[in-house]
């Protein structure tokens, strides 16, 4: 019941918000959002980590062709759900100071794209998962291309047909794994999960649903749309996108490709480690040389995505355990830091590190936020960041010692284009631009202070969130080593 | 049966109501004779019935395919009203040809004799002419109608040249008997029988406008009135495929690699001219008329499959897609009507902020017809990539695949003109009675989606 009032209370809010006026709309999205939140909170008190599935709800969907709709929750999606939940009502007390034309829409696709979200974490059938999957896709590619920049129009749609494409390769995936299921068929997890497939049909079906993950993720090199989109689209799809829309690839393959085609990724393991490996560096590098502070940010990302992926394909409970990590700390990171830059773009007009400097002389409170969120994000010990990327390290290093050793000059890399973005943007002498910048408001510091306080949390108390996905983990992993 | 005798009289009480001074009463009526048809026609719903000495049959799949028939004309009719206000001196001409057009498509998939089939085809075709040319002082719409008359009539002939080779080779119209001859394999198919299949292929490729017998679509579909083509589009597709499955399922379903390579290579071509030209295309209504071609071919990798499971994907394929055509073309007669007729996408700049309501409608349907989840559209194709997969077609499936992605990229065009372009020009009236079917349909679209266990599984 739970689970099913996670998925529906948004969407039911979305037509509710339909119904309202501007201001209203804005702040009934947020009551809707926050009490999703609480929803959320009650799910993870009452949750049983040793058992799984919980909250579990199965219901005939498509009768005739064995689609359920089945919906529930394990410790790796109780934790999206939470990240979802978390970082939705923030993102849009974030965009509370803009004033989007429509904002009803506005705030009616963002409750919906929340549905998505949810619906993907929870789906545990094959179709509903497809089904939520492009739910979410939707309400994010009208957010980006009607309220983002100037570019917007052709850089939304490649990302859409990137996206699309990804998917509908997945769909035949899972109508071909549909058909291969006895006797009567389903697309309920489990009997996905009990398929035994030839190694050659698995290895089709791994890149019919990895190419959906990868692009979705993004790894290298199927990140091409993602750098434009993130620069095009307004703050908030901006933070949807990287704090929780590329979740869903990393989910999807720790869901749905590695237990269901186990032998297809022992073939071609090596060739994803080897290309998360070079996203890492490659966008670390690139990053370095970005002077937008929105394409440094998309850079790093893919960096970071890279390490995750890697992580998550050497099938050993460190490195899945960090990606669930990582997955919920650079979720809170990189929306703390698209968040400041939405506050710095808003202030003085500019993304371009150039053009800014001197920030901290006026501004003690965002400087903090920022250095914190940032050293999150460099995996400083104490923060979120380390206890994630030293999980994926270890996993990657027990997988091949070389490749942990490159996938290692992250942490070196990230902090040349973190810290030297930080040092131009915020030391130096003010300049025009900045000389009248004002520091927090209220609205920015609630926005800004749940995400630090995650920060410290995760980094001092790990175990809050790795003992939830522990014994879901390893259920996987015994799925994968049967 | 009872529909047929009600469209055939209710068309001719139509004519009469011709007479009339004012045009107000003929919508109403013409609406209520459908919804009388339609709940007569479930009526029969699980009482299989034959009728003049076994030459048509109401099954349940007849009463399925001829609902979706009779409910698109219920669905199309509301965007008449124009015509209603500018007081259109043939309007019951109109509406009693459309009641006749229908008894056509009923004949189409209740048949089960070759000469009913022809007869179906023709009552349909002969309407579909004329209502072609309904604009008579357009030059577009004259050559539009001599075109589809012309093109029609040699591709009759062939039909029927083909049914009499048919029974040439197997002395029989029966639909059913025909089998027991052709249910002999490749080898010891008589070629008369080969050529007459063939033949019939032929025809009736034409009239659901799949490659390579496409050519009068763009022409014909630009030239008739908004309304009448959306009429077109589904009505004859779905009546035609209809009667297309039922051909291959019952008369020829033995000879199935006899007719395979044919159909698959037509069905390649289908989708491959139908997405491509679409996507090359700045008018809205051409674009529509090659997307339908290629929706032609999405129909026909059903009956490539021809399983168990393709009847119900393609009844579930052509009820989204007539309900999201429906509101394509409606939507395109409201928005052309009032921007000086024009009927390019750029007629569609803005609508988000001109009629709300028009550009969610519109964009529910084009998400439908390109076939992303939460529509129709989306289950439609999946029910038809399913039933091909089942039969191992991987190869065709990624066929379907890459081209639904080019179908991506053109229906997204109208969405990108109505949210993120600039109006082109006042705000867009649409009255209340228009506005009540949009939304119908859009919802309809929606519960297609959500919901379509409603109707995946009733055949």
């Amino acid at each position: 019941m739970v689970t099913a009032l996670l998925l529906f209370w948004p969407a039911a809010a979305a037509l509710l918000v339909l119904f309202l006026k501007g201001n209203t709309a804005k702040k009934f999205a947020f009551g809707a959002a926050i009490l999703e939140f609480l929803l959320a909170l009650y799910a993870m008190v009452q949750f049983e980590p040793s058992v799984a599935p919980q909250f579990t709800l199965v219901k005939d969907w498509i009768p005739s062709v064995g689609i359920t709709f089945s919906i529930g929750m394990d410790g790796i999606s109780l934790l999206m759900v939470f990240l979802t939940t978390f970082l939705v009502p923030l993102i849009i007390l974030a965009s509370f100071p803009h004033s989007y034309k429509n904002p009803t829409a506005f705030y009616a696709l963002i409750l919906l794209m929340q549905t998505g979200l949810i619906g993907v974490f929870v789906s545990f059938d094959a179709f509903l998962f497809y089904f939520f999957w492009e739910v979410a896709l939707i309400p994010i590619y009208f957010i980006a291309a009607v309220w983002g920049g100037e570019r917007r129009i052709a850089i939304t749609f490649k990302f859409f047909l990137y996206t699309i494409i990804g998917s509908l390769f997945m769909l035949v995936g899972f109508i071909y794994l549909y058909f291969q299921t006895p006797g009567n068929h389903t697309s309920d997890i489990n009997a996905f999960y009990q398929l035994n497939l030839d190694a050659s049909s698995q290895s089709w079906i791994f890149w019919f649903l990895f190419l959906a993950f990868a692009i979705k993720m993004p790894v290298f090199p199927f990140h091409t749309w993602q750098p434009d989109t993130y620069t095009e689209s307004p703050a908030p799809a901006t933070m949807l996108l990287s704090g929780i829309m590329l979740k869903m690839g990393i989910y999807g393959v720790i869901r749905w490709l590695l237990p269901v085609v186990p032998l297809g990724v022992s073939q071609w393991d090596v060739l994803v480690l080897v290309l998360s490996v070079i996203g890492i560096i490659y966008g670390s590098i690139i990053a370095i040389r970005q002077r937008d502070l929105k394409r440094l940010l998309a850079y790093s990302s893919i960096a970071h995505v890279g390490l995750i992926a890697a992580g998550i394909f050497t099938l050993n409970e460190q490195g899945l355990q960090g990606g669930m990590i990582q997955m919920l700390s650079h979720g809170i990171n990189v929306t703390g830091l698209f968040f400041i830059i939405d506050i710095i773009y808003r202030r003085t007009h500019t993304r371009d590190i150039e053009g800014l400097g001197g920030i901290t002389q006026s501004t003690p409170a965002l400087s903090i936020y920022f250095m914190i969120l940032l050293l999150g994000t460099v995996a400083l010990p104490l923060t979120n960041g380390f206890v994630g990327e030293f999980l994926l390290l270890m996993g990657v290093y027990n997988y091949n010692a070389w490749l942990g050793a490159i996938a290692g000059l992250t942490i070196i890399l990230g902090a040349v284009y973190m810290l030297r973005m930080f040092q131009r943007v915020m030391f130096g002498e003010q300049n025009p631009a900045t000389a009248n910048f004002k520091d927090l408001t209220r609205t920015e510091k609630a926005v800004l202070i749940p995400l630090v306080v995650m920060v410290f949390w995760i980094g001092l108390h790990p175990n809050t969130f790795l003992s939830i996905s522990e014994p879901s983990i390893n259920q996987l992993l015994n799925i994968i080593n049967r | 049966m009872v529909s047929i005798i009600l469209l055939t009289s209710f068309g001719i009480l139509n004519l009469f109501l011709g007479f009339l001074k004012s045009n107000r009463i003929l919508l109403p009526l013409a609406l209520l004779f459908l919804i009388i048809v339609l709940g007569a026609n479930l009526a029969d719903w699980n009482q299989t019935e034959s009728y003049f000495n076994n030459m048509l049959t109401v099954d349940n799949f007849a009463v399925a395919f001829t609902s979706v028939v009779v409910l698109t004309s219920l669905l199309i009719l509301p965007f008449s009203t124009r015509y209603i206000r500018l007081n259109d001196d043939n309007l019951a001409e109109y509406f009693a040809l459309i009641l006749f057009s229908l008894v056509g498509a009923v004949m189409m998939v209740a048949y089960e004799n070759m000469l009913m089939l022809f007869i179906g085809i023709e009552i349909l075709s002969i309407s579909m002419y004329v209502l072609a040319g309904s604009e008579k002082r357009s030059l577009r719409s004259n050559e539009a109608a001599l075109k589809y008359f012309l093109m029609g009539s040699f591709t009759t002939g062939i039909l029927l040249f083909g049914i009499a080779l048919i029974y040439g080779a197997t002395g029989t119209f029966y639909i059913t008997e025909i089998s027991a001859a052709a249910n002999t394999g490749t080898t010891d198919m008589s070629p008369m029988l080969g050529l007459g299949l063939l033949l019939v292929l032929i025809g009736i490729s034409f009239k659901v406008s799949a490659a390579p017998f496409h050519f009068w679509t763009p022409d014909v579909y630009e030239g008739t009135p908004a309304i009448f083509t959306g009429f077109m589009s589904t009505v004859v597709k779905v009546a035609g495929f209809a009667a297309f499955y039922k051909l291959l399922s019952v008369s020829f379903a033995g000879a199935y690699s006899f007719w395979f390579p044919t159909l698959v290579a037509m069905t390649v071509i289908t989708l491959v001219i139908g997405n491509i030209a679409a996507a090359a295309q700045d008018s809205f209504k051409r674009m529509m008329a090659y997307s339908s071609i290629s929706h032609a071919g999405y129909l026909m990798l059903a009956l490539l499959a021809l399983n168990s499971r393709s009847e119900n994907a393609i009844f579930f394929y052509s009820l989204a897609y007539s309900v999201a055509t429906v509101a394509a073309f409606g939507i395109l007669k409201i928005v052309s009507d009032q921007r000086e007729g024009d009927e390019s996408y750029a007629a569609f700049n803005g609508l988000s902020r001109t009629n709300p309501l028009l550009a969610f409608a519109m964009t529910v349907s084009m998400l439908s017809l390109a076939g992303i989840p939460l529509t129709g559209g989306f289950f439609g194709k999946f029910f038809i990539f399913g039933s091909v997969l089942e039969k191992d077609l991987l190869w065709l499936v990624v066929v379907g695949i890459l081209m639904s992605m080019v179908g991506i990229y053109y229906y997204f065009r109208v969405v990108i003109a109505m949210y993120m372009r600039e109006p082109s020009g006042e705000r867009l009236e649409v009255d209340a009675f228009t506005t009540f079917t949009l939304i119908f349909i859009a919802v309809l679209t929606i519960v297609l989606g959500i919901f379509p266990g409603l109707f995946s599984d009733i055949l």
